[in-house]
C-alpha cells in the first residue's frame, strides 16, 4: 500500500535536513506504529506524505498503491485515499463542521468519479458515526474545531477519517492530550475501521495507545531515519528502557 | 511629500470664496444638476447649499480624503456605464416576506413597488412630501446631516441634502410585521443618482430596513436615522456592483437612551466606493453596531473601497462596535478610517473597533486609520487593525481532506468574514447573505 524509499527531506526555507534516507513499507491491511524521540522527524514525515508546503524532497520516493505521491496536490492525495489525522487539528472559525465535512466527502467522491452524497444521505451517515464517537449534534454544527477541547479535536479527526474512509490512514500523536475515556473512544473508532484493504501508520510517543490499537509492526525513528523495526514487543521495550539503548545500538 | 513650500493656511484648506478654481469646480458640478422643486424641505436645502458653497468640494490633499481621491465625485458628470436592464438583477432577501420599494436611478418607482401601507409604519416619499408642502420630517431632513458636519466636513452630504429629488420618509410607531426592502435599479446609462431617506423610529418601536440592488453610474445616497428612546433599527445593505460604478453613501444617526442601531453592509466590487457613517449616541445605554463585509477584485477594473466611520459617545454606558472586514485581490485597495470619540461624562462607555483586511495577493493594499479620542476616565475602549494573507496551515488542513484549492480559499474567505456577518442578528438573513457570498466566491470572476 504505502512505500517509502530512501526519503531525504529538507526545509525549503532553511538548509536543514530533517529526513535522512527513510524507508518504510506498510502492506494492505496492516497497522504500523512509528515511535521515536521528539524532533526525530515524525510529524515532518506525515506532512511530506500528505503534501504540505515548505519541504523539499531531495532524494527518494513515496508511493501509494504504486502511484507517486510526491507530485500530487494535497487534495489529490486525499482523493487517492491518503488521510492524516493532525497532531494539532486546525481551528477554522465561521466554517461549520458539517459543511466542511460534506464538502470534503463530496469533493473526494467527485474526484474519483463517484456519485456525490445527497444532504440526507450525508446527514444520516455523519450522525451515526458521530454518535459512536460521542460527538454531539451540537458539536457538528459548530465551526471546525473552534472551542473544542483537545480530546474533542482528536475525536473530530477520527470522525473525518471515518466519513472519508481513506485507504491509508496516518495518525500523528492522536493519543496526546487524551484522557482514558477519550483514548478508548478513539481506539474503538480506529479499530472499527480496520480492514484488509485499509492500512494505518500510527505515530505515537507512548506504548499506551498500542495496547488499544494493536500494531503489526513497530518502527523506531530517530534523526530522520528508521533505526529499528520489529513486532509489538519493540514498543514494550521502549516503554521499559527508553530510547537510550536503541539509539546507542544504531550509532 | 513633493511640495515643501509652506503655504498660507487658506490655501491648504480651500475656501471656495478664496479659491476661484475650487469655486468654479463646484459651480460646474451644481450646474449639471436639475434642482428639485422643494416644498417642506426648502429651508434645509437652502441651508445645505450655503454650507456646501462655504466648504467647497473636497480636495485630494484634505486630511479626511487622504486615502481616497475625490475627483470622480467632484466631476460634473459620471462616465456613462452600459448595463443590462433585464439580466443582472440577482434577488436577495428572497426568503422573507417584505415590503419592497423600488428606486430607479434614485427616483421612487411607484408602479414597480408594493403598496406603502403597513401597520406600525408610515411611509411617504420625499418627492411627494415636497410637492404637498408640510411634513413631519421637516425637523429632521438635513438636520442630522448638519449635526454630522462637526468636527469633520462632509461636502457630499451637504450636496445630497441640497439636491436630492427623492427618498423615503419613514416614521415607525410600532413593530411592523415585515421588513422594508429598498430595491435599487438602474434606468439610464449615465445616471447620477442622489437619494435621501429619513427614518424616525418612535419610542419602543422597531424596524428592519433592507437595501439591495444596483444604483446609477454614480450614486450619492443618504440615510438619516433618528432613534427615540428604546427604538431599534436593523439595517442591512447589500451593495452589489457588478459594473464599475462610483458611489458614496452617508448614514447619520442619533441614538436615544436604550435605543439600538445595527447596520451591516455587504459590498461586492465596484470601482470607487466611500461609505461614511456618523453616529451620535445621545442617550444612556445606547447601542450602535456598524459592520461591513467587503469583497474587492481589481481584475474587473480598479477597485477602491473606503469606510469612514465616526462614533460619538455622548452619554453613559453606551456600547459601540465597528467591525470591518475586507477581502482584496488583484490590486484592490481597501480603506478604513474609524473613530470612537468619548465625550466628557460618557462614563462606562464600551467602545470596540476592529478593521481587518485579507489580501489574496501582494498587489492589493489596506490603508487603515483607527482612532480613539477619550475624555472620560471610566471607559473600556479598544481598537485593532490587521492586514494578513490566507492562513497556510488552515489551507493545508482543508486540502488534506480533499477540498480543492479554490474551494478551500472560499471557505477561508468566509471564515475571515464571519465576525462581520455575525453582526447580522437575524439568523435567516445572515445565512442568506453567507450563501450568497459563497455563491459569489464560487462562481468567479463574478464575485
Ligand atoms: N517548519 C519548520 N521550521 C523549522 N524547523 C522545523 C520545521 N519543521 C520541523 N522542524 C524541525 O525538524 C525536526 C523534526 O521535527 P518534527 O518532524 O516535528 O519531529 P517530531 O514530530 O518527531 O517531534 C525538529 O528539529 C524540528 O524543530
Ligand atoms: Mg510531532
Amino acid at each position: 500500500m504505502l512505500k517509502i524509499n530512501n526519503l531525504h527531506v529538507k526545509l525549503e526555507e532553511e538548509d536543514k535536513q530533517i529526513l535522512k534516507g527513510l524507508s518504510l513499507e506498510v502492506p494492505a491491511g496492516e497497522v504500523h506504529a512509528i515511535m521515536g524521540p521528539n524532533g526525530s522527524g515524525k510529524s515532518t514525515l506525515s506532512y511530506v506524505l500528505s503534501g504540505r508546503d515548505g519541504y523539499e524532497v531531495t532524494e527518494g520516493e513515496a508511493s501509494l498503491d504504486g502511484e507517486d505521491l510526491l507530485d500530487m496536490d494535497p487534495e489529490v492525495r486525499a482523493a487517492a485515499g491518503l488521510f492524516l489525522a493532525f497532531q494539532y487539528p486546525v481551528e477554522i472559525p465561521g466554517v461549520g463542521n458539517m459543511t466542511f465535512l460534506r464538502t470534503a466527502v463530496n469533493a473526494q467522491r467527485k474526484a474519483r468519479g463517484e456519485a456525490e452524497l445527497t444532504a440526507g444521505e450525508f446527514l444520516k451517515e455523519v450522525r451515526a458515526k458521530a454518535a459512536e464517537l460521542q460527538i454531539s449534534p451540537e458539536m457538528l454544527k459548530r465551526p471546525v474545531n473552534v472551542g473544542f477541547s483537545g480530546g474533542e479535536k482528536k475525536r473530530n479527526e477520527i470522525l473525518q477519517m471515518a466519513m472519508l474512509s481513506p485507504r491509508m490512514c496516518i495518525m500523528d500523536e492522536t493519543d496526546s492530550g487524551l484522557d482514558v475515556d477519550a483514548m478508548r473512544l478513539v481506539s474503538e473508532g480506529v479499530n472499527a475501521l480496520r480492514s484488509p484493504d485499509r492500512s494505518f501508520l500510527v505515530i505515537t510517543h507512548y506504548q499506551r495507545l498500542l495496547d488499544h490499537i494493536k500494531p503489526d509492526v513497530v518502527h523506531i525513528m530517530s534523526n530522520g531515519r528508521i533505526i529499528k523495526s520489529g513486532g509489538p514487543d519493540l514498543a514494550l521495550e521502549v516503554e521499559h528502557n527508553g530510547y537510550g539503548d536503541l539509539l546507542a545500538e544504531a550509532d | 511629500m513633493s511640495d515643501t513650500a509652506v503655504k498660507p493656511i487658506n490655501e491648504v484648506t480651500p475656501q471656495v470664496s478664496g479659491n476661484p478654481k475650487a469655486a468654479s469646480a463646484l459651480e460646474d458640478r451644481l450646474a449639471a444638476i436639475t434642482m428639485p422643486d422643494a416644498g417642506f424641505s426648502a429651508e434645509a436645502r437652502a441651508d445645505a447649499m450655503a454650507r456646501l458653497r462655504a466648504m467647497g468640494l473636497p480636495a485630494p490633499r484634505d486630511e479626511y480624503w487622504r486615502y481616497t481621491d475625490p475627483r470622480a465625485f467632484n466631476a460634473p458628470r459620471p462616465a456613462a456605464l452600459p448595463f443590462d436592464a433585464d439580466g443582472a438583477e440577482s434577488p436577495l432577501f428572497t426568503e422573507r416576506d417584505k415590503l419592497t420599494l423600488v428606486f430607479v436611478d434614485g427616483a421612487f418607482d411607484e408602479a414597480a413597488s408594493d403598496d406603502l401601507s403597513l401597520e406600525g409604519i408610515e411611509i411617504t416619499t420625499l418627492a411627494k412630501a415636497d410637492a404637498a408642502g408640510d411634513h413631519w420630517s421637516a425637523d429632521l431632513y438635513g438636520q442630522l446631516e448638519l449635526a454630522g458636519q462637526t468636527p469633520v466636513k462632509r461636502p457630499f452630504a451637504a450636496l445630497n441634502t441640497a439636491v436630492a429629488h427623492d427618498g423615503l420618509l419613514i416614521r415607525v410607531t410600532g413593530k411592523p410585521s415585515k421588513p422594508v426592502h429598498v430595491l435599487y435599479r438602474r434606468g439610464t446609462e449615465d445616471a447620477d443618482a442622489v437619494w435621501h431617506h429619513v427614518i424616525r423610529v418612535e419610542t419602543g418601536a422597531e424596524m428592519t430596513l433592507l437595501e439591495s440592488g444596483m444604483v446609477g453610474a454614480r450614486s450619492n445616497g443618504m440615510l438619516e436615522v433618528d432613534l427615540a428612546d428604546g427604538a431599534k433599527l436593523h439595517h442591512i445593505a447589500a451593495k452589489r456592483a457588478v459594473d464599475p460604478k462610483v458611489g458614496l453613501s452617508h448614514i447619520f444617526a442619533r441614538v436615544g437612551a436604550e435605543a439600538q442601531l445595527k447596520s451591516f453592509t455587504l459590498a461586492v466590487n465596484g470601482t470607487l466606493m466611500r461609505n461614511e457613517g456618523a453616529i451620535d449616541m445621545v442617550g444612556d445605554d445606547a447601542v450602535a453596531h456598524i459592520a461591513a463585509a467587503v469583497l474587492g477584485d481589481g481584475d474587473n477594473g480598479p477597485f477602491h473601497h473606503d469606510d469612514t466611520v465616526f462614533i460619538t459617545h455622548g452619554a453613559e454606558r453606551g456600547e459601540s462596535r465597528q467591525v470591518f472586514k475586507k477581502v482584496l485581490k488583484n490590486g484592490a485597495t481597501g480603506v478604513f478610517q474609524g473613530k470612537i470619540l468619548v465625550k466628557p461624562g460618557a462614563q462606562k462607555t464600551d467602545g470596540y473597533q476592529i478593521s481587518q483586511a485579507l489580501l489574496l495577493d501582494e498587489n492589493s493594499q489596506f490603508l487603515a486609520k483607527p482612532e480613539l479620542e477619550i475624555y472620560a476616565d471610566d471607559v473600556k475602549c479598544s481598537h485593532g487593525s490587521t492586514t494578513g494573507a490566507i492562513d497556510e496551515e488552515a489551507l493545508f488542513y482543508l486540502r488534506s481532506r480533499g477540498v480543492p484549492y479554490d474551494r478551500a480559499i472560499v471557505f477561508l474567505v468566509l471564515s475571515f468574514l464571519a465576525d462581520a456577518l455575525t453582526e447580522v442578528e437575524d439568523e435567516e438573513l445572515r445565512d442568506e447573505i453567507n450563501d450568497r457570498l459563497e455563491a459569489w466566491l464560487t462562481t468567479r470572476p463574478q464575485i
